[in-house]
């Protein structure tokens, strides 16, 4: 089973980020489930968004407590959130930023990605200037980060989804699957 | 063709009215309401449905223009949701008494105040009384599935009663999971289309809704006591007969998980059950001789089902999502009823998940492991409340 955590603001579509996650892992033959944390959803205000995947049935209903893999769409809720409350000691974290890696501390030793998701969108016109739709960009990332699913897989799903500008979608998505950063990434 | 789709319980919802080829929809769309009308007004404003959508202006209008439809001898549905359902108390109460097979979906959500639109079982559990029968699901393809099958219960000529199918919220209402959309004809097969024996008809007129003297009104609650009383047995016909043609069994009445020859019982309702299943399962690898019954229809209570279940067993563990203000939770005070006189054990009544507190494997895992102590030291009490915040260490350590 593999948990993974979306910390997002409303407007930048983490919720649909969890749900295309896990149409891919769904298309890959795994048992899914997606779903955003249980509030009242404000545009702005800090959004949580879950994905689990699994080769078996997935049957835990609970709220996912102790993550994989945390993705952060934009760096200035790491002043709001504890975005790695709980996370394995393995876990990954995929960050939305211009910088590397390394200039990023979160406090903890574990694996860090960036990619800058919020400049991806934007020349792919997703979203304004000013608030960015990150999510297709950023699932790239994660799928490179984490090997979760086949890119392949990913961009069909968004290609399909994708309630508008399906291509500039598709095409953000193969782009940060391509500029991602990390350790142990060519 | 059937196709399996990534939907909420609210779609999985709608997808089962849809499938039913419900004709008349009743709904008023503010929160408590969820998505599922939502949903429904789309599939009919894009011709997907074709069903009358009558928008009202509050719950208890909704449930009573679903019951002059259902008088017409249309199939109607609506949806609902915590105070909305509260305030259809009255029409649920008609719907139920004037013998009409409405069949809705309710999404379990906490009773304020304090405000809530978390996940409890208060607001369906309040509504026990009024001739409903209660579904509760345990995942979306359940909430599909049942919605289905409640018609064909309600519909049965010996029947003819309401039925509400009930998901907790967020956890299924809101959460994405793949649910199978089965393909038209084979549901058409299935559920045939409503046809009563007596409605509202010009050319034939009758009455409906007449005065019951004194002499009549115990004689009609009778006959609907009689009705009710069969409907364990064709819940059973008819979850028979769906596991024949779309190869799921939701359980009946109780689905019985790991449960042959246990010594601890553990007893679940709704969502919960789901994430309970896992931990059953590591209980039962670490030698703990325990098992799960989900509770999945409330109404009707399934009496002779717990009898049997509970032979041989030391202790029931009930886990309870509600608090009514009697003595407990509502599942162990009517699991007692029914083991009176029949059974001598240990059984004990955890309150747990009000307003959508989460209850985690780990959590989940204490109660249990609370429960099958109860087998050397005897009851401690006879009700607990789980993981309050004063003792969270306890059930959080």
């Amino acid at each position: 089973m593999k948990e993974i955590r979306f910390h997002g603001r409303g407007g930048q579509g983490a919720v649909t980020a969890s749900e295309f996650l896990a149409r891919a892992a769904f298309a890959e033959e795994n048992d899914v489930q997606s779903f955003p944390m249980y509030g009242v959803e404000r545009r702005g205000a800090p959004v949580t968004a879950f994905t689990r995947v699994d080769s078996k049935a997935v049957r835990n209903k609970a709220q996912i407590h102790e993550p994989d893999i945390v993705i952060v769409m934009d760096m200035a809720l790491l002043d709001a959130v504890d975005v790695t409350d709980g996370l394995k000691p393995d876990g990954k974290v995929i960050l939305n930023t211009e910088k590397a890696p390394e200039e990023v501390d979160l406090g903890v030793d574990n694996p860090k990605y960036t990619v800058d998701a919020s400049s991806i969108a934007v020349e792919h016109r997703l979203g304004s200037e000013v608030a960015p739709i990150v999510n297709t960009a950023i699932l790239g990332a994660v799928v490179r980060a984490t090997g979760l699913v086949k890119i392949e897989t990913l961009v069909d799903v968004v290609r399909k989804n994708a309630p508008a500008k399906k291509e500039e979608n598709a095409k953000a998505t193969e782009q940060a699957y391509e500029e991602v950063r990390g350790e142990d990434l060519e | 063709m059937s196709e399996t789709r990534i939907v909420s319980g609210n779609f999985a919802a709608a997808y089962g009215a849809k499938l039913s080829r419900v004709e008349v929809v009743a709904a008023y769309p503010i929160t408590p309401q969820t998505e599922v009308v939502e949903k429904i007004a789309e599939l009919v404003a894009d011709g997907e449905m074709d069903a009358e959508y009558i928008k009202v202006e509050s719950e208890h209008s909704a449930m009573a223009a679903c019951i002059a439809a259902s008088n017409t001898g249309a199939r109607a549905y609506t949806a609902s949701s915590a105070h909305g359902l509260a305030l259809m108390h009255e029409m649920l109460m008609w719907a139920a008494g004037a013998r009409l097979p409405v069949v809705m979906t309710n999404i379990n959500r906490a009773m304020g105040p304090p405000w809530s639109v978390w996940a409890d079982h208060h607001d369906t559990l309040a509504q026990k009384g009024t001739g409903q029968m209660q579904f509760f699901c345990e995942n979306n393809q359940e909430v599909l599935d049942s919605v289905i099958m409640a018609f064909k219960i309600c519909e049965d000529e010996e029947i003819m009663l309401p039925a509400m199918v009930v998901e907790d919220a967020f956890i299924l209402s809101h959460t994405k999971e793949p649910v199978e959309i089965y393909d038209q004809e084979l549901v058409d097969d299935f559920l045939p289309p409503y046809d009563p024996d007596y409605k509202i008809d010009v050319d034939q007129p009758l009455g409906f809704g007449s005065l019951g003297m004194p002499d009549w009104y115990m004689d009609f609650r009778y006959k609907k006591a009689q009705a009710f009383e069969k409907t364990p047995e064709k819940i059973q016909e008819v979850n028979k007969e769906f596991k024949e043609v779309f190869g799921r069994d939701p359980g009946g009445l109780i689905e019985e998980y790991k449960t042959d020859g246990v010594d601890v019982l553990i007893v679940t309702m709704g969502s919960i059950s789901s994430t309970s299943k896992d931990v059953i399962d590591e209980l039962r690898d670490e030698g703990h001789n325990v098992g799960l019954a989900r509770l999945r229809t409330f109404r009707p209570f399934p009496v002779e089902q717990f009898r049997e279940i509970t032979k041989g067993v030391n202790v029931v563990g009930v886990l309870d999502r509600n608090y009514t203000f009697g003595h407990g939770g509502d599942a162990a005070r009517e699991i007692k009823d029914a083991l009176y006189g029949h059974r001598d054990l240990i059984l004990k009544d955890y309150i747990v998940g009000l307003g959508g507190r989460d209850l985690t494997p780990k959590i989940l895992k204490k109660v249990m492991l609370d429960a099958i102590s109860l087998q050397d030291k005897g009851l401690d009490k006879e009700i607990e409340w789980v993981d309050l915040r004063a003792d969270r260490k306890k059930w959080r350590g």
